[in-house]
């Protein structure tokens, strides 16, 4: 597995630190609906501030697993879009409208615990 | 001195290899960090277009030096179906792929220069420059 996905309480935190192939991106999809049903998970931290570039097919990627993971009661947030970044998607008119988004994954946990009303990630 | 590198598309790990190639030339430009990732994703939504459509192609990129500004010049060529409707396919949103129709208009928005050349049964070449500021 190319990403490594870590059990925070019960929150999961996936940390993309490179750019990711389609493969890479079907198996990270694959992987962590699989974890988040077999750990309970209630909610899904992506960070993405490794990334230098979102283009449309990631995007759709990201927002895909998103709306994947809340049929399965699961929240996702993604975090540390880099301002290049968010800068380049707003010009090419994507956003993410089924994750929460946050500055970093402090306030991406935050934020997790604000949506899925509970403590999470502090046991 | 003129550099040039030339990038085949065949795999979706070519449009990683693409926009890094196009990336390093411009930063060696002297491209703001907010250019080279307006570059690398406009690389990005061409090379998907050429994988999506024509199956393969190639993206070339080279340096331009003008008196007062120097730039970098992105050609993708594929020899692909062509487009029947380019003025179309430059409207956001329509797509005959699989994707959000965001490709073309996008990658023009991200871009300073676009040019479209396409022909039904030969393919489509495109051309987008961006200046160093």
């Amino acid at each position: 597995m190319a990403v490594p996905i870590l059990k925070q309480g019960s929150f999961l935190l996936v940390a993309i630190q490179d750019e990711l192939t389609d493969a890479e991106w079907h198996e990270l999809r694959n992987e962590l609906l699989a974890r988040a049903g077999k750990l309970r998970s209630r909610g899904v931290l992506i960070d993405v501030s490794a990334m230098d570039v979102m283009d449309s097919f990631a995007t759709r990627m990201l927002d895909g697993i998103a709306r994947m993971l809340r049929l399965r009661g699961a929240e996702t947030v993604v975090s540390g879009v880099q301002p290049e970044v968010a800068f380049a998607m707003a010009q090419l008119g994507l956003s993410l409208p089924h994750t929460g988004t946050a500055l970093d994954t402090d306030d991406g946990f935050e934020e997790l615990r604000r949506r899925t009303g509970r403590v999470g990630n502090d046991r | 001195m003129t550099a040039e590198a030339t990038v085949p598309i065949k795999h979706d790990a070519d449009i990683l290899s693409a926009r890094k190639a196009a990336r390093q030339m411009a930063a060696r430009l002297g491209f703001s960090s907010t250019d080279l990732a307006l570059i690398a994703t406009a690389i990005s939504e061409i090379a998907r277009n050429i994988l999506v459509y024509a199956s393969r192609g190639e993206m070339t990129f080279e340096e331009v030096s003008e008196p007062h500004r120097r730039g970098i010049v992105v050609v993708a060529r594929d020899e692909g179906p062509g487009i029947a409707d380019v003025e179309q396919a430059m409207q956001d949103g329509y797509s005959t792929g699989r994707g959000l129709g965001l490709g073309l208009p996008g990658a023009r928005r991200l871009m300073d220069d676009f040019s479209i050349e396409s022909n039904v049964g030969q393919g489509t070449t495109i051309v987008m420059k961006k200046w160093a500021r």
